[in-house]
């Protein structure tokens, strides 16, 4: 029988250190809508979502109710489009993205990913095409996310690639210029990019899976620290323990919540995603935790193996706790979503250097970093060039979210509102790198790749 | 299916009562209960048995909360598996 403090610990881990299951997201295969006919292709397109995911959101709600745990997204992600649309008479997927979002808003879900494109080797006709419509399409829509992969410990990097991705980055930035260039914060550049990923914006329902899955996303920075204040000035032996169980705990409640979504929903469950995920509510900061451990900020020396040892304890004490892992299973650092990474840019703790070194580490890239709108575009390669090659030589995902805010400079701040927070603007590195993005073509696969 | 009430808040005069006749006109049992008062705040557990309820859990959650706010303290019916879940291997 549980006991009365048993019952306890578990409120105030959800009333006070925020736990929650920050999203379900159902994938589902659009490889069943192919279509020569636009219009056609678009119209399964829309039922298929519909017919799929009608009742997610109510029964993401419903469950939270049951059990007394937040339940805080409900998502859908899809088949990448350059894929599913490929059939398609059409010069471009603009129409596909607004079904996408219009399929969302009848649903009630607030983002579905999937507008996305696989090009670490080589770029088709209609990978070409989804990223030309990319600006246009998230420019013009509200729930839809993108993400182009452009790089793979088998493949490579496409540096093509790399410099068109930067040409998009900049054009969704003078696109939505009007709101901080909010845009590129639905737009994620990919290196090993997972086909079970249930957190935005970089979802997509991989053509390995099946024709629907639910994949659940964890949460808990704040039961984290919570759990490391009682732990103060004890050992690292001590401090990873302590992780480790708190994990094991926040991933049962997934794997729970994950496990009841799929009966009721009917669908496959796929995996439950180990991440610690931080929102911008105060005390639900992966920053703050590093600072709990002993570092006056996040960026302060001692900060990569700050993270490197949360994000290992978090996996060990997750794995045990879950039937299936995966998706992209690390500690999010995404610096708008995050108080206490904003307060460490403040203060002049933090860097784009050091946060690509802790890219090293944990998952998953440089997320949510906002440069000045005037960055050159050759730079915008270069640091996406760097994290590409992090994930590639390391064989683990990386990528970048990076928002060049049109109008603004280092000191200002962009503000985007909701989930996705409010950034203040932060230096690129300004020398130059023009001459070796544009060398262009492509990077081999590292000698490590392969293995048979 | 078992449920697990919680009751948070300053100690008063039929707060067991309310939350006992509530659940009895729903035929819900109560199987167990444990309960500590601290520095005057009052902490209750108890077991339900919601295996016979006329009433869906979430509407009784609900319910429940907005019963607890009428008399001042925190109410929150779950459903045991979440803890189960956190605590038991």
């Amino acid at each position: 029988m549980i006991s009365i403090n048993e019952v306890r610990e578990t409120i105030q881990m959800i009333s006070e250190a925020n736990l929650d299951v920050r999203t379900i997201t159902m994938g589902i295969s659009l490889l069943d809508c192919a279509d020569s006919n636009y219009e056609a292709f678009c119209g399964k397109v829309y039922d298929k979502i519909v017919r799929k995911a009608e009742r997610l959101a109510r029964v993401g709600d419903d469950i939270s109710k049951e059990y007394g745990v937040p339940v805080v997204n409900k998502r859908v992600s899809v088949t990448p489009i350059a894929i599913a649309a490929a059939g398609c008479k059409c010069d471009d997927y603009i129409e596909v993205a607004r079904t996408l979002d219009r399929a969302a808003g009848e649903i009630g879900v607030n983002f579905v990913g999937g507008f996305s494109a696989l090009v670490q080797k080589g770029i088709t006709p209609e990978d070409r095409k989804l990223m030309d419509s990319i600006p246009p399409a998230l420019a013009e829509t509200e729930r839809v996310c993108s993400s182009v992969n452009v790089a793979s410990t088998r493949s490579g990097i496409n540096v093509d690639a790399v410099n068109s991705v930067a040409r998009i980055i900049k054009d969704l930035s003078a696109l939505t210029r009007a709101r901080d260039s909010i845009g590129c914060t639905k737009f994620v550049v990919f290196c090993n990019a997972v086909a079970d990923n249930p957190f935005m914006a970089g979802a997509f329902h991989g053509t390995e899976e099946g024709d629907a899955a639910i994949n659940v996303g964890v949460s808990g920075p704040g039961v984290v620290k919570r759990a490391l204040e009682s732990v103060r000035g004890a050992d690292f032996e001590t401090v990873c323990e302590t992780v480790k169980r708190t994990a094991f705990k926040i991933t049962r409640v997934g794997q729970l919540v994950a496990q009841e979504a799929a009966r009721r929903l009917r669908v496959p469950f796929g995996v439950i995603d180990l991440s610690l995920a931080p929102t911008p509510t105060v005390g639900d900061s992966v920053a703050e935790i590093l600072r709990e451990m002993g570092l006056e900020h996040a960026g302060a020396p001692g900060t990569t193996a700050a993270i490197a040892i949360l994000n290992d304890s978090v996996k060990k004490g997750g794995v045990m706790a879950s039937s299936y892992v995966g998706g992209l299973s690390g500690a999010f650092i995404p610096v708008s979503e995050d108080n206490g990474m904003i307060e460490a840019i403040r203060a002049g703790a933090l860097s784009i250097e050091k946060l690509e070194a802790m890219t090293c580490v944990c998952s998953v890239g440089l997320d949510m970093v906002a440069i000045p709108g005037l960055t050159p575009l050759e730079t915008l390669s270069g640091i996406i060039l760097d994290e590409m090659a992090i994930g590639m030589i390391n064989n683990k995902t990386t990528a970048v979210r990076i928002i060049p805010v049109a109008g603004k400079d280092v000191g200002d701040r962009a503000e985007f509102g909701g989930l996705m927070g409010a950034a203040p603007i932060i230096a690129a590195n300004g020398f130059k790198c023009a001459d070796f993005v544009r060398r262009g073509g492509r990077i081999p696969a590292p000698i490590h790749s392969f293995r048979n | 299916m078992k449920g697990i009430i919680t009751v948070l808040g300053k100690d008063s005069v039929g707060i067991i009562a309310k939350i006992c006749t509530y659940m009895s006109d729903r035929n819900v049992n109560v199987l167990d209960i444990a309960q500590t008062i601290v520095e005057g705040y009052f902490n209750m557990m108890m077991v339900v048995d919601l295996s016979e309820s006329s009433e869906p859990l979430a509407s009784m959650a609900s319910a429940l909360e907005t019963l607890g706010r009428d008399i001042g303290v925190v109410v929150k019916l779950q459903h045991e598996d979440i803890f189960n879940a956190i605590h038991r291997i």
